[in-house]
């Protein structure tokens, strides 16, 4: 996902290759993580894909399954990676995890501490934020889950740059050996405040910590605990809302006799075009104008992410 | 770390100022923020006092300092246990809370408070006077406490804000900060939208995720929002890759904002500019726009600035920094890297060539479509992109013409919304004020399409 060497960078040269990791697209909530094998085969609603015949495709190239069906192969991002990685705890989206990378102030170089791990979705962003001189130190008291997210991440080819241990940060706090180290620290934890006297030891002078909690006693009590040696506390919410894009035609008063009355319903699909055979001739006298609506289903609630920075003293 | 030239930090991640450096000034818990160069004559203004900025230089960021007045007149002095406010009183605190909550124990309230000027025994001159003696700011708030008749009746609520009150006016206090994109733009977003094209900070925190900026990524990039957009890719890719910004015609956009960053030379040297018609000059390697016939000369190849291009400067040498701000500065000076030089012949040919890995777009004042329509055949392909939009239409239109003509997959226009809270004890509650829109997002990924 992440490297120096050109031939791993996407380019209109890159080349599809045994071993490496591809995002199947069938539609923007249908993705699948897939390590292109020689031998083996991707079977979906669609039909049997050889992988052998993705081999020395570019990225992003569309192809064809044994019935005509078609996926596209995408190189993997963090952003594709949280669409399609296994859920194994609740994850943080893109829009939580932009504004705390941002908000954390994590650049190339910083040394940042995570806990929990969870499903690694944080994880892999903030690993993009530090390289390449930098590191991620994650952890989780939970063995399966470090394990699962450590594989997940040798898979996305970050093991440069995330280390993940089994620790229970709750109740033992981070390790000694990072007092002092860390430029951030990260807590997606259910007592997060029980980790908020560590993380003031890791951080830096002015670093900054950032606790994501989905209720709001949790926010509360963090808060209190950051009173002691933290300053510039702050806590958001922040959605992502999407848009429903149409072509939509009006009827126009007059002409056909029928009252301008739209006989063909918008096109349902979501986000997809009409395409022009649907629509051609089906109403003469129609004014046809691309318009866009909030989509009717949202998430409404994620997380608080409250922010605070090491008071210098 | 040391002396340093033209403001640029020795280590990009440096927890200290050094002189020449650009700061954020913060004071009185949010209520002004500006921005400063730590160069040796600069002072800011606070109230009606000058303070010279020297004593910032070589302090940790963070650090907070109070104005004393002095009989030498105002300076600034380092406050060493900056606790003196009482916590969620500074920032997150809501100026329209205004009804006086109850905290757990505080049985006081407001019945008996009568509000006619008249509670404050000390005057205006004996302030002064208490001044020339040489009383410190915090003596100053004391006393005034001690001469209210009214303070020992108000709540503990109450009381807090009475003293925040008057210490903002005695003894106002400056944090110093780092400036980051975080910090930048909110400021700006904050004082001067319109400079930065409206764009909110979780708006451009999520354009740099969508388009996968990240070390070594080549992001083209069209900034018409002051260089926050080019400063922001810069600081994601700490020195590796490249920021090329690109602009229609013959003069390229002012991104004078990427000097509150305070970027090394190598970070610097990341940022360069070009036309867009001579990254779409038809051939390869066709550098009509380049009057230099000069065989590019870097050592290493990975250099991609032409170092005989000086004189093709762009815009950003000698326009005035748009500061948001009162201090006098001196310009940094100059001997390392300016950030937007001209893109050398050899790097344009290699970007025909490899196309770029991100593409990100903030162009108001442009047809998104024809941008888009443009600038997508120099991405590679399988790479994301992100436009941004005040307005929501061009990016729908732009939407649909991407599907209908099938050259991205993943498409979604997006909104973000982004809501504060005060945090405290009983009185947990959103901000009164907040932003109603920080604008629109059309991403996704180009595919491959010949
Ligand atoms: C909601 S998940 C984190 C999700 C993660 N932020 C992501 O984006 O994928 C919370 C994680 O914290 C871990 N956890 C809970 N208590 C812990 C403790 N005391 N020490 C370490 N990890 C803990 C859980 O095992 C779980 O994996």
């Amino acid at each position: 996902m992440l490297s120096a060497d050109q031939e791993k960078q996407n380019s209109f040269q890159r080349r599809i290759c045994e071993g490496d990791l591809v995002i199947v697209y069938e539609r923007h909530d249908a993705m699948k993580p897939v390590t292109v094998r020689a031998g083996s085969e991707l079977q979906n609603r669609f039909g049997v894909f050889k992988h052998s015949d993705w081999i020395g495709m570019p990225f992003g190239c569309k192809v064809l399954s044994n019935k005509g069906s078609f996926v596209y192969l995408l190189a993997p991002t963090p952003q594709l990676w949280t669409l399609v990685l296994s859920h194994r705890t609740q994850i943080l989206y893109i829009a939580d995890i932009s504004f705390v990378v941002s908000f954390l102030e994590v650049v190339p170089g910083c040394v940042v501490l995570e806990s929990g791990t969870g499903s690694g979705s944080l994880t892999t962003s903030l690993a993009r934020a530090v390289a390449p001189f930098g590191h991620v130190y994650t952890f989780d008291f939970h063995e399966q889950r470090a394990a699962s997210a450590r594989e997940d991440f040798e898979r996305n080819g970050l093991t440069r740059f995330i280390t993940v241990s089994v620790r229970d940060t709750q109740g033992e706090g981070f390790p000694e050996e990072f007092c002092g180290k860390a430029d951030s620290v990260f807590l997606d934890l259910p007592q997060p405040w029980l980790a908020v006297p560590s993380s003031g030891k890791m951080l830096k002078p002015d670093g900054v910590l950032c606790s994501f909690s989905p209720c709001i006693e949790q926010v509360q009590r963090s808060c209190e605990a950051l009173t002691t040696n933290f300053t510039d506390v702050r806590t958001f919410e922040v959605l992502l809302r999407t848009y429903e894009v149409r072509d939509v035609k009006f009827g126009s008063l007059g002409g056909d006799g029928s009252g301008g009355a739209v006989r063909k319903p918008p096109c349902k699909r979501k986000n997809r075009p009409s395409s022009d055979e649907e629509n051609n001739g089906s109403m003469e006298r129609s004014t046809s104008t691309v318009m866009a609506k909030p989509c009717p289903e949202t998430r409404g609630h994620t997380g608080f992410l409250t922010f605070a920075r090491l008071r210098c003293s | 770390m040391g002396e340093e030239e033209g403001g640029h930090s020795p280590n990009p991640n440096s927890k200290v100022t050094w002189e020449g450096c650009s700061v954020l000034l913060d004071i009185n818990g949010g209520d002004r923020l500006v921005f400063a160069r730590l160069s040796p004559a600069a002072s800011l203004k606070i109230g009606d006092k000058k303070c010279s900025l020297q004593p910032l230089v070589g302090c940790p960021f963070g650090s907070l300092f109070q104005v004393e007045t002095g009989p030498k007149g105002a300076h600034l002095v380092l406050v060493s246990s900056p606790a003196s406010s009482s916590p969620g009183m500074t920032e997150g605190m809501d100026p329209q809370e205004k009804n006086d909550g109850k905290l757990k124990g505080d049985e006081k309230d407001n019945r008996a408070l009568i509000d006619d000027n008249r509670a404050q025994n000390l005057t205006g001159e004996d302030i002064d006077a208490m001044r020339r003696c040489g009383a410190s700011g915090d003596e100053i708030i004391e006393a005034l406490i001690s001469n209210s008749s009214t303070f020992e009746k108000k709540t503990v609520f109450s009381q807090e804000k009475y003293k925040l009150k008057k210490q903002k006016k005695y003894a106002p206090k400056v944090l110093l900060r780092r400036p980051f994109t975080r910090s930048i733009c909110e400021a700006y977003f904050k004082k001067y939208p319109s400079r930065i094209g409206f764009l909110r900070v979780d708006t451009l925190s999520l354009l740099l995720s969508m388009a996968n900026v990240g070390a070594y990524s080549d992001v083209l990039v069209v900034d018409m929002v002051g260089g926050i957009l080019t400063g922001a890719v810069a600081e994601r890719l700490g020195g590796t890759g490249y920021v090329c910004c690109t602009y229609p015609g013959s003069a390229p956009y002012s991104i004078d904002i990427v000097r509150m960053f305070n970027f090394s030379s190598e970070i610097c040297s990341r940022i360069v500019q070009t036309s867009s018609s001579s990254l779409l000059s038809a051939q390869d390697g066709d550098d009509e726009d380049d009057s230099s016939s000069d065989p590019p000369s870097n050592k290493d190849n990975g250099s991609m600035i032409s170092s005989d291009e000086q004189s093709k400067k762009s815009t950003t040498d000698g326009s005035p920094v748009p500061v948001p701000t009162s201090v006098v500065n001196a310009p940094p000076t100059k001997k390392s890297v300016n950030p937007g030089m001209p893109a050398s012949p050899d790097a344009i040919k290699l970007w025909k060539r490899r196309g770029f890995s991100s593409l990100i777009v903030a162009a108001p004042d442009m047809d998104a479509w024809s941008m888009v329509d443009e600038l997508l055949p120099l991405l590679s392909y399988s790479s994301p992109f992100a436009f941004y939009h005040q307005y929501l239409q061009p990016l729908a239109t732009c939407m649909h013409r991407l599907q209908t003509e099938k050259k991205a997959v993943a498409l979604q226009v997006s909104e973000s919304w982004l809501r504060e809270y005060q945090v405290l004890p009983s009185r947990t509650h959103p901000h009164m004020q907040m932003s109603g829109s920080g604008g629109y997002i059309l991403s996704g990924t180009r595919i491959f399409d010949s």
